[in-house]
């Protein structure tokens, strides 16, 4: 007897008690469509994680000052300004798993363009430090070397700043004042979008270190070339922590730390941070389809109960096919792609409200969510080898029915 | 005439408990090819049991049963089941149709175990059902069908495969009298064509018009001897004359 006359056999005996199968179904409709969609949440969790991390920029550390202490008054982190230009050239150069050490110093202020006027975080930098942050233009170009060394009055400017500044105007070439200090713009940046603590990326402008020292922040004349903190690449693939301790061995012999005593600096991994939260979200998706699998379990158990609620009912069937030459192998296929059938249209039925569900839920909830194709690989190979384990032991009952008793069954 | 059936010294016994019960004691017989042979009894003469060993449904405790000449008594189940499906057509009491599948997917069910293509299939379950006279019923459940039609399905569904036998239990157990001879009457014209049939039966009326009776007690066979059959059709025709008179 051939598979497919088995399957249109199966499809007979579903559709006779039609009520009876789609209730059956419906726990295996129900756990596929709930592994499927949970694990397109946790996925969207995750992704939005990694973007996160993307727009940090990958492999990124951060070297802050450390505190100090002044007259018995510790100040906080960051306090003691110690860390110099002088000290990113030298990570640069001198730590081989760095890619780009770039200083930077922030202070905030007012900036003027025609009528409008906006206040925002004004950014000293070099031209490293796009690359340290993954952060590409979307208008317009860089400040070169000569610029930083010349301390050119130069600007480019975060997408909130040109929105709120200019408008639909195109901004490039346009003078901004900064602290009433004329500024060109030349590049405007592409955005960023939110931090990891919710604040505006694109609200920024950047200015050569230089300038910013000279012109803007008024502190510390040139000669020291302090800056506020040091972003450093890792270079992919590199170990970050092979790099980090070499920047901290490095950084104790460059500001004279004695052994025992305390870094004056902090190194900050950021991604590392990152990671740990894209753990624990991935911890967290994987118990959410752990759950969700358990209601696959019960469609399953299901399924093997109206199997043997159908093995009794059709015991003279059963005992008829024998009769007219069904072998108990021919029995026990018959009854086992009835489970699978059953199994199978259920997992295809969750699939699609999986699919729909998720979809519902990145457009009701707000929440991203991210089909994987591997998920529903998954939920069918698994709706599959249910049927095949809870069809077994019934559809094994009926095959091992001996032709007389199951023809005089009442 | 060759033997169709040869059974030698054929006994079965049941264990229940610590009690040994024999259904069958030693019974020898032969059935020719083309004979029509009543098989009558009390309940629990052995005449069931019998039946169910003629049928390959059932394995004896000891002795042979010969079908064809070839000995089925040690088959295994798999080569009974290709058996049952090649050479024998079985009609029951309950008829034992398929519900909610029509009849000719009822009478198509043994060649779905044998390894005829569906067109065939479906051509020779039609040429059967015409043969029995319900070629206008090809589409019905067997809820829509009387007794007597659902029993000529199932003879239909016996005779599907070219058997050489045709094991019939009881058939007219479940049909109304005049039914019951219109059934004979089908069973007559079949075992004229050559057909072997062997009828269980505990009605004497029915026995009658076979041309052989065996008569079971206790699990032996009692009395074994020639019938000159009624003809089920004459009688049909003079039921038809009553009625007109009535």
């Amino acid at each position: 007897m051939n598979l497919l006359a088995t399957l249109r056999i199966a499809l007979k005996a579903l559709r006779v008690n039609l009520l009876r199968s789609v209730l059956t179904m419906l726990g295996i409709i129900i756990g596929v469509a709930a592994v499927i969609t949970m694990i397109a949440v946790g996925g969207g969790a995750q992704a939005r994680i990694q973007d996160q991390i993307q727009s940090l920029g990958s492999n990124l550390m951060i070297i802050i000052p450390g505190s100090t202490t002044a007259s018995g008054v510790r100040l906080g982190a960051g306090a003691n300004q110690n860390l110099t230009e002088d000290d990113a050239i030298a990570i640069a150069n001198e730590v081989p798993e760095v890619q780009v050490a770039a200083p930077s110093s922030r202070s905030s202020g007012q900036l003027i363009a025609a009528n409008n006027n906006w206040a925002t975080q004004i950014y000293g930098v070099t031209p490293d430090y796009l690359e340290a942050r993954d952060w590409p233009l979307s208008a317009g170009r860089m400040f070169e070397p000569a610029e930083v060394a010349g301390s050119a009055k130069v600007v480019v400017i975060g997408q909130t700043v040109a929105t709120q500044l200019f408008g639909d105007m195109d901004p490039l070439d346009q003078t901004i004042r900064v602290k009433n200090v004329p500024f060109a713009v030349i590049g405007v940046l592409a955005t960023k979008g939110q931090s990891m603590m919710g604040t505006d990326q694109d609200d920024v402008i950047m200015v050569p270190l230089s300038t910013a020292r000279n012109r803007l922040f008024g502190s510390s004349q040139g000669k020291l070339r302090r800056v506020g903190t040091i972003q450093v690449k890792v270079i992919e693939g590199a170990s970050m922590q092979d790099a980090e301790e070499k920047i901290r061995a490095l950084m104790r012999q460059r500001q004279r730390t004695q052994p025992g005593q305390d870094d004056a600096f902090t190194v900050r991994n950021l991604t590392e941070m990152l990671q740990a939260q894209e753990e624990s979200s991935r911890v967290m998706a994987l118990l959410l389809a752990a759950v969700a699998s358990v209601s696959l379990l019960v469609g399953g158990i299901g399924i093997m109960n109206i199997m043997l609620v159908s093995v009794t009912e059709r015991t003279r069937e059963i005992g008829l096919r024998m009769a007219v030459g069904a072998r108990a192998s021919d029995i026990l296929t018959q009854f086992l792609v009835e489970a699978i059938t059953l199994s199978l249209i259920g997992g295809f039925v969750g699939i699609v409200l999986g699919v729909g569900g998720s979809y519902a839920i990145g457009a009701f909830a707000g929440w991203a969510t991210q089909l994987s194709p591997q998920s529903i690989v998954l939920a069918v190979g698994f709706s599959a080898a249910i049927g095949i384990f809870f069809g077994f032991y019934p559809a094994r009952k009926a095959s091992q029915l001996l032709p007389i008793q199951a023809l005089r069954y009442e | 005439m060759t033997q169709l059936i040869e059974t030698r010294n054929l006994v079965k016994e049941y264990v229940m408990g610590t009690n040994h019960v024999f259904a069958l004691r030693s019974v020898s017989i032969a059935i020719g090819a083309g004979e029509f042979v009543a098989i009558m009894g009390a309940s629990g003469s052995g005449k069931s049991t019998f039946m169910n060993l003629l049928g390959c449904l059932d394995s004896p405790t000891s002795g042979e049963y010969l079908l064809a000449g070839q000995n089925v008594s040690a088959l295994s189940g798999d080569q009974l089941a290709a058996i049952r499906n090649q050479r024998i057509g079985f009609v029951f009491q309950q008829f034992n149709l398929l519900p909610r599948t029509s009849a000719q997917d009822n009478v198509e069910l043994p060649l779905l175990y044998s390894t005829v293509p569906a067109a065939e299939r479906r051509q020779r379950a039609v040429a059967r059902l015409t043969e029995v006279g319900l070629e206008r019923r090809l589409d019905h459940h067997p809820a829509q069908l009387s007794g007597g039609q659902q029993q000529r399905v199932a003879i239909a569904r016996a005779l599907v495969n070219n058997p050489s036998l045709i094991l019939a239990d009881e058939p007219t157990g479940a049909l109304d009298s005049r039914t019951s001879v219109e059934i004979m009457a089908l069973l007559q014209k079949l075992n004229r064509q050559g057909m072997t049939i062997v009828v269980v039966t505990h009605e004497q009326d029915i026995a009658s018009f076979a041309a052989r009776i065996i008569t079971f007690r206790d699990g032996r066979v009692v009395t074994d001897c020639a019938n000159t059959p009624r003809d089920a059709q004459a009688q049909l025709a003079d039921l038809e004359q009553l009625g007109a008179v009535a």
